[in-house]
């Protein structure tokens, strides 16, 4: 067997009825090459992938003990959290896991923009990530909804109320999804229903991600391609150990949330019962949501904002093709790196607005700040990209990273 | 370790390098085994279940010759009240030839309780004879109707391809007429 991996008879004998072990020296393996300059930003694609199945596991073994009925529901979390073994820990790792799981997948696409993984031919891979990032967010909105709190039933209230903006057919679109005439025991099952099935989606354009990943190969800090195997490391060892070291520093991360400050994301308004008779003075959806929250209420229009908010994720199909620059990292693009850093400013301040009252001076900066989040994607991408004069690019990653001199001897 | 060999101690080939893989190995079995224990250990009966695993009974209501049914663990107990003719038969059946060898007066605490779990060792269903009405077996105790399996007047089975008498749970007896089983 020429595979460097199947060492033993056993192996061999399952290797030529299934080729696993090629299988898995090809992608995660000896033979899988992957640019030697990687830095810790792509560490952030494998974190994102544990953290999933952290949210897999913890999400299985919390529905064995979860009641998904509307009288019941909010009791079994607080029997997970009192009754259950280490039912507490399950549940702050889900709830934790949920927003770090966000964190990596936001570092994750701003990595991307900033050294334009986007660009040809990483597109199709682009947009399998952004069909994972607009599942992440389904399935944590009605995660979010299952412990029947205050602010799980009236987020979903304000949620699900964005379907009436809908022209025509918006109400009854609306009644279908709560199976009622509000949220209500109907809508709280069929949420846990697709809350359960929604990460094994997740799971799937996963597998679709990284087989477009490891056909266009890893995009690196350079942004220049691969000329030669000396521009390469095999990913095992040299990645596995360093992805390793990520997945260390995320569960250090993980540990301190779960064990020394569970509930600083979530909300105390979520530890009072849902009453449909009430609504809280303040609904915030949770964090990784705030700077979508903060461009729906920037439009003055019900239709407006939510379609402004949709639009802000789906404008992502398209950049591809907005930025017009041929120079993929943004190290080589002095203009374009600016502006980077000021987008990501602005999605922060979006955050910011996001979690306060649509009110005053709020108002205006939200407004700005969006007018903003979409002139980045529709002026500053095409226009920086076509009068720009890009940085001279290396000859090749072996000649940046390890100096010209042994470059050359490699060739 | 404290021999000293050329090249800085690689007597066995081993290096640096090896120790810390098996190092870092052995971590992350460790690290691995504290976060599997909570997932198997969440399936484990749960506070508010342990909390139920013990139940207290007034016995001055149970007439001689009635029995009842409480349910402890999620299993019915029998409680029955023996006549004194069905305790004489228990204790001279000590003699016969019993499949699973036991004495009456090892069965019970006081002659006239006898308190069994209602579970019959075959496969787990619930036998008869609680009730008045129903059939009690050849041995004037408890049958099983799933597999045919006789019980007699202190549990014991006696015929049928049960293996095993009705189990004696733990029980003890807080005054004259209150028994708390668990």
């Amino acid at each position: 067997m020429s595979n460097p991996g199947v060492t033993t008879q056993v192996m061999q004998w399952v290797e030529t009825r299934l080729p696993i072990f090629s299988f898995i020296n090809h992608s995660v393996g000896t033979e899988y090459p992957t640019p030697r300059n990687l830095n810790y930003w792509w560490s952030l694609g494998s974190i994102a992938g544990v953290a999933l199945v952290l949210q897999i596991v913890t999400g299985i073994v919390l529905a064995m003990h979860y009641v998904p009925h509307a009288d019941m529901a909010f009791d079994s979390v607080e029997h997970i959290m009192r009754d259950v073994n280490y039912g507490w820990m399950l549940r702050y790792m889900h709830a934790n896991g949920a927003s770090l799981f966000f964190v990596a997948v936001y570092i994750h696409m701003f990595r991307g923009l900033y050294f334009g993984s986007y660009k040809a031919p990483r597109e199709l891979l682009w947009w399998f990530g952004i069909l994972i990032f607009l599942a992440m967010m389904a399935t944590a909105f009605m995660g979010y909804v299952l412990p029947w709190g205050q602010m799980s039933f009236w987020g979903a209230t304000v949620i699900t109320n964005m379907f009436t903006a809908i022209p025509v057919v918006g109400e009854a679109v609306t009644t279908w999804l709560w199976g009622g005439y509000s949220v209500a025991g109907p809508t709280l099952q069929r949420f846990f229903s697709l809350h359960y099935l929604l990460p094994f989606v997740i799971f799937a354009l996963m597998f679709l991600h990284l087989w477009a990943l490891h056909t266009s190969k890893s995009n690196n800090p350079l942004g220049i391609d691969v000329k030669s195997e000396k521009d390469t490391l095999p990913f095992h060892p040299y990645f596995t150990t360093k992805d390793l070291v990520g997945f260390g520093v995320f569960f250090v991360i993980l540990a301190y949330w779960v064990f020394f400050n569970p509930n600083y994301m979530g909300h105390p308004d979520n530890y009072i019962p849902a009453n449909p008779l009430v609504t809280p003075p303040h609904i915030v959806p949770e964090w990784y949501f705030l700077p979508f929250y903060a461009i729906l209420r920037a439009v003055p229009d019900k239709l407006g904002g939510v379609v402004l908010m949709l639009g802000a994720i789906l404008i992502l199909f398209v950049i591809p093709w907005l930025d017009t620059s041929r120079v993929r990292s943004a190290t080589f693009r002095p203009v374009y790196k600016g502006f980077f850093w000021i987008f990501v400013v602005n999605g922060l301040v979006l955050g910011w607005i996001g979690a306060n009252p649509p009110e005053g001076a709020y108002i205006i900066i939200g407004r700005i700040a969006t007018a903003y989040y979409f002139a980045h994607f529709i002026l500053v991408m095409p226009i920086v990209g076509w009068f720009e004069k890009p940085k001279p690019l290396p000859d090749s990653i072996a000649a940046a990273v390890l100096g010209d001199d042994s470059a050359k001897e490699a060739n | 370790m404290t021999t000293t060999t050329p090249e800085g101690g690689h007597e066995d080939g081993a290096t640096r390098r090896d120790f810390l893989y098996i190092a870092t190995g052995a971590m992350s079995v460790v690290g691995a085994g504290l976060f599997v224990w909570p997932l198997v250990d969440q399936m484990n009966p749960s506070a508010d279940v342990l909390a139920l695993a013990s139940t207290e009974l007034d016995l001055s209501a149970i007439e001689e010759g009635q029995a009842v049914t409480v349910m402890w663990r999620g299993k019915p107990v029998f409680v029955r009240h023996r006549t004194a003719e069905e305790i004489a038969t228990a204790k001279t059946d000590d003699s016969a030839a019993l499949p699973d060898i036991a004495l009456d007066s090892d069965r019970v605490q006081k002659a006239e309780w006898l308190i069994l779990i209602g579970v019959c060792t075959h496969l787990g269903c619930v036998p008869l004879g609680q009730k008045s009405t129903e059939v009690k077996g050849e041995y004037g105790g408890w049958f099983c109707p799933c597999h045919g399996s006789h019980y007699d007047t202190s549990g014991r089975i006696r015929k049928g391809p049960a293996p095993k008498n009705l189990g004696v749970p733990p029980y003890v007896f807080l005054d004259d007429s209150h028994i708390r089983i668990g």
